[in-house]
Order: structure tokens, then sequence, then C-alpha cells
């Protein structure tokens, strides 16, 4: 008797045991989904939203960054900010936004250095080596020199002048007789700082440094570019064409590069150009062939 | 429990017996440390003077100490991140300091959490809240194994989203947003919901530190229990007051009288409330049955009554 009532309260307190371990395991199960689908998305860096020079691509970064904020101190222009709660951007973790604040590029990189896990990684020695992002300039319809005016402020305050930033004058088609200086971005060289988003005159920049992802087209892995491959080999790569042939009467000749029929000098031209049998016009040039 | 939930009288006793400080001691020990460690990580943008800068997370003391937070160091590591070297030096002299002093002296002495589920636990008492939700002192381990496992799983570390802790601290040192509303939520969690609910059932920095309690040298030790008139305030003022009962009445089944129990945050609480200086600091080392008991003393039989 006194074993049976044992084996049950030693049930009841196993069955109890198992039942609060279930409801906490649960509990904390339902909170690690919601979590973790939280997690997924505030891992989606919004476009505006760059990260300090050096930062490991970003799911990396997200493993690698501890949020301590180190970076943000050591930015001697007050660029990088930590994500708040309620943005867009994972909490806790630094970033910038190139129109308000861009990254001035100091030669010594204190944020990297400063960075004590390595989620900005130390072996950017060379901040002209970062790539923060890539400048595009995205409205070519209110970008002022599209337009054909001179403002070249965003090249003007490129960094890397003249290499990340070019101006490439064109023929200005509306006015007939000006030049256009298309800005013109070089991804081997842009870091993607933000200088000149920042400095766009208008109202909202044309030019803005997105994400490389988004930025960046990618050309097929197959594709090779002729004039490239050739420089490369020294030489055309593929047979010249054939000299094109025509089937013309006597005394005729045609240039199809532009000067059309020529008459051979002293030819006056026939006053029928083909001979009224058409056979011989056909059988021209292969006769005695059989 | 009775008295435990009518605030006032906890320590009632020892305030009459051993006058203010020495009742309030290591609590305003504790909020010093508090307040001077958040104080520090202030001074810097608030007062241009760059001694500590970082967060709890991580920081740089005088430009050469430093110290990285062990636990979020971890779960990058379970994200799959290998850490430099600053970080691991930091975070190996953070681990030793609280191998040293106790891994929950962390949650007592430093967390900037603890005063806001202080301020509600003391809440409670003052409204007589006595809600209650059966929350399991071992849900904080299942929190922090599913903190690692998040890490592992997404490669990213998950739980510094929403941790509290850290919301809070980094919230009054870079800016909050709405962090706020997450430490408001733990403070309505202990308010409303259960009693201690966040620290002593379900935070997981906690429960990492707690790890780091079991070999820790400095404890708490029950030393004089020979003295303990059951009033029941230790129990009452004890964030984990699991911990005291085997050092305290342990004697019996030969336990000894120090407080080895990982969970103990070293506060120090009980030692103040205690009114028959029953508890001291001590060693884990000197645990022998009958060491500290002072026999000259005889315990009193029943509870003293309240003096006032």
């Amino acid at each position: 008797m006194f074993n049976a009532m044992n084996a049950q309260t030693t049930n009841a307190a196993r069955r109890r045991f198992l039942v609060d371990m279930a409801r906490t395991a649960g509990g904390v199960a339902l909170f690690g989904l919601g979590l973790g689908l939280y997690a997924q998305r505030s891992a989606a860096l919004p476009a505006e939203a760059l990260r300090p020079p050096g930062a490991l691509a970003e799911n990396d970064f997200l493993g690698a960054c501890i949020r301590c904020g180190l970076c943000v101190r050591d930015c001697p222009y007050g660029t990088l900010k930590l994500a708040e709660l309620g943005e867009a951007v994972a909490t806790g973790t630094p970033f910038f936004t190139a129109r308000t604040v861009p990254c001035e590029m100091c030669e010594d990189i204190p944020c990297v250095v400063a960075c004590p896990t390595g989620a900005l990684d130390k072996n950017l020695q060379n901040i002209d080596d970062a790539r923060m992002g890539l400048a595009v300039l995205a409205d070519q319809e209110n970008c002022l020199n599209f337009l054909g005016l001179r403002c070249d402020v965003c090249y003007r305050v490129c960094p890397s002048i003249d290499k990340a930033i070019t101006l490439e004058a064109e023929h200005n088609v509306r006015s007939g007789h000006h030049s256009r200086f298309i800005p013109v971005v070089h991804s081997e060289h842009c870091t993607g700082c933000g200088k000149c988003e920042q400095s766009c005159v208008l109202p909202e920049a044309a030019i803005k440094v997105l994400p490389v992802r988004l930025a960046k087209g990618a050309p097929g892995e197959h594709y090779r570019l002729g004039w490239e491959e050739k420089r490369k080999a020294g030489g055309s790569l593929v047979e010249p064409d054939r000299p094109r042939e025509f089937n013309l009467p006597e005394g005729v000749q045609y240039d199809y590069q532009g000067k059309g029929v020529i008459l051979e000098q002293g030819n006056p031209p026939p006053s029928v150009p083909y001979d009224a049998d058409p056979l011989k016009t056909l059988k021209r040039g292969v006769e005695g062939q059989r | 429990m009775s008295r435990a939930d009518t605030n006032g009288t906890i320590g009632a006793e020892a305030l009459h017996v051993k006058g203010w400080w020495r009742s309030h001691r290591w609590l305003w020990l504790r909020r010093a440390s508090q307040v001077s460690i958040l104080g520090l990580f202030l001074l810097g943008p608030v007062a241009d003077v760059w001694w500590v800068k970082g967060n709890l997370a991580s920081s740089l003391t005088l430009d050469t100490l430093p110290l990285t937070d062990p636990y979020v160091l971890l779960q990058g590591l379970a994200a799959g991140h290998l850490p430099a070297t600053a970080a691991l030096t930091g975070a190996l002299i953070v681990t030793v300091f609280y191998l040293l002093v106790g891994g929950r002296a962390y949650c007592a002495w430093v967390c900037p959490v603890n005063s806001i589920t202080d301020a509600a636990q003391w809440l409670r008492g003052r409204f007589g809240i006595n809600t209650a939700t059966r929350l399991s002192g071992k849900s904080r381990f299942w929190m922090l194994g599913l903190t690692f496992l998040l890490a592992a799983v997404t490669g990213s570390i998950v739980w510094e989203l929403i941790n509290p802790v850290s919301m809070l601290h980094r919230g009054l040192i870079f800016g909050f947003g709405l962090g706020w509303a997450v430490v408001l939520g733990v403070f309505l969690l202990d308010l409303l919901v259960s009693k201690r609910a966040w620290c002593g059932h379900l935070c997981p920095v906690g429960a990492f530190y707690s790890l780091l309690g079991h070999v820790s040298p400095l404890r708490v030790s029950a030393a004089r229990r020979a003295q303990c008139n059951d009033c029941m305030d230790c129990y009452a003022v004890c964030p984990e007051p699991q911990v005291i009962r085997p050092a305290l009445k342990g004697e019996a089944d030969g336990r000894g009288p120090m407080i080895l129990d990982a969970q103990c945050t070293n506060c120090g609480r009980c030692i103040d409330v205690c009114s028959r200086d029953v508890f001291q600091f001590g060693l884990r080392f000197n645990n022998s049955i009958t060491t500290h008991v002072m026999k000259s003393v005889k315990p009193l039989a029943g509870k003293t009554e309240v003096l006032s």
C-alpha cells in the first residue's frame, strides 16, 4: 500500500517535472521562433545604410560585430552611429548615411583599428581599398551635368577625383553646339565614401551611393570582350572577312563601304545593263566550266 | 512569505539593531558600483572625458585595457566568427575576473537592468502585488541555449537584437530608439506578471555568468548560522532565495555555511537585512561545518518580535 502510494507520488512528480520542462521548452521555442524571424528581417540592410570601411560581407558582419560602438567613438567626424531599436538596420550595429555625414576616408582608418573583433577587417590598410558602397548616377534626368550645365560638384569633391569619377565630354544633341560633361563612376576606384552624394546640389541627390550588390551588374561568365582579347593576343583572333563578290555587268564595280557603283574608265554605261538574253547574264563567269 | 511581500518590514529589525548604514551598506555600495560604472561610460558622451569608451559588450579603458563580454563573444563564435585578439584578451580578463568574484556578481554589481528589476520588486511590495506565473528558474538556461542555437543557425548574433541588458546600457550611452520599450517590458514583467521574472528566471546573460560562479572563491557565508532567529528577512530580500537554505539550514545535513549555489549574485543584501549578523562575505574554501559557528551565542527559539 505504502509502496503503491509512493510510486504514485513519484509518478505524479515525474509527470509534473516533464510537463514543466515541456512548458518551458515550448515557451522558449516559441520565443526563439519569433526572434529568429525578426532576425531574418533585420538582416536585410537598407540601401541607404552603409557599413564602415573594412566591414565584412553583411552576413559575416552580423556574426562578428558585438555592437560595442568603439568604431563610432573613434570616428573623428561623427560619421558612424549605432542603429537603435526601431531603425531598419540591425540593432546596435554601426552604419552611416552618405547624404547626411559621409566617410571622410581617414588615412589611418581609426574605426577599423578600434574594432575589437575584426568585424571591420584589419587587413584593410589603405583606405582607397575600402568598398563601403558604389556611387551610381541614379537620376540622369535631373543631374545638372546631364542637362548640359557645368555643376561638376560630385566630381570636384571626390577624394579619388579623375579616378573614381571622371567627366566624359560628349556632344550636346539638344543644343546642337555644346558639350555635356557626363560624370562617370568607375567601380575600380570608388570606395563608396559618399562625398559625392552628400554634396550633390539637388534637393534630392542625383548621385547616390548604393550597396555594391545593388549598384553593380555582372557580365556573363563566358563573355569575352573582343577588343580586349585582341589586345591581349596582339592581333585579331578571328579570320578576316572574305572580300565580297558581286555579280555585275562587265566594266562595273561596286564598293559596299560607301562609294557605291564604280564605272571603269572609258566604259560608257551599258544602255541595258543586262543582256537581253537572261541566260547570258546567268551564265556569265561560268562559261567553259563544264 | 507574508513578511516577505509586505515591504517596509524587511530589514526593520536590522535597521533597529545595526543602524541605517550597516543595514543598507551592501545595497548602497552596489548602487554606487552600478552608477559609477555607468557613469564612467557616460563621462565620454556627456563630459567629453574619454576614460572609458564603448559599452558593456566591449570597451577600452584609458586606451589600454580592453574588456569584452565573453557571452556575446561566444555567440559570435557560435555564429562562425573567430574574433580578433583584442576581443579575446578582453573576454579573458572579464572571465577571470568573474571566476574570482562570482559570476553573477555581474548581475548585482554591474548590470544596469538590476536597478530596474529591483525597482519593480520594491513596488511589488509597496503595492502588495502578488501575481505569479509558474516560471522555472531553469528557463534561463533554455534561453541561454536558444541564444547560441540561433547564433549558430542564422550566423548572426541574434540575441543582441533585443537583449534588454545591452539595450539599456547601449541606449543610455549611444541612444535608445525604441529600446526603452524593451526595458519597460522587463520592468512591467517583473512588476505585474511574476516576481523577479527576468533576472531570476529568464535572463540568459545571468545564466551565462552563473556558469562562471561555480568555482569563484568569493562567496557569501552563513557563518554565524547558529544565531539565525528564522525571521525570514534574508529569504524575502534575496533575489535568488533558493540559494540560502542549503547554507543556512544545512548543518543537520552536514553542509557547510558557504552559499555555493552559482545563482547567488553576491549582492550582500542578506548581510544587510540580518539583525543577527548571520551572513558575511567569505572564501569558498572556509566551508567546514563548524568553523564559524559562534558557540557563545545561542540561537533563540522562535521568532524575535519586530521592534519598532
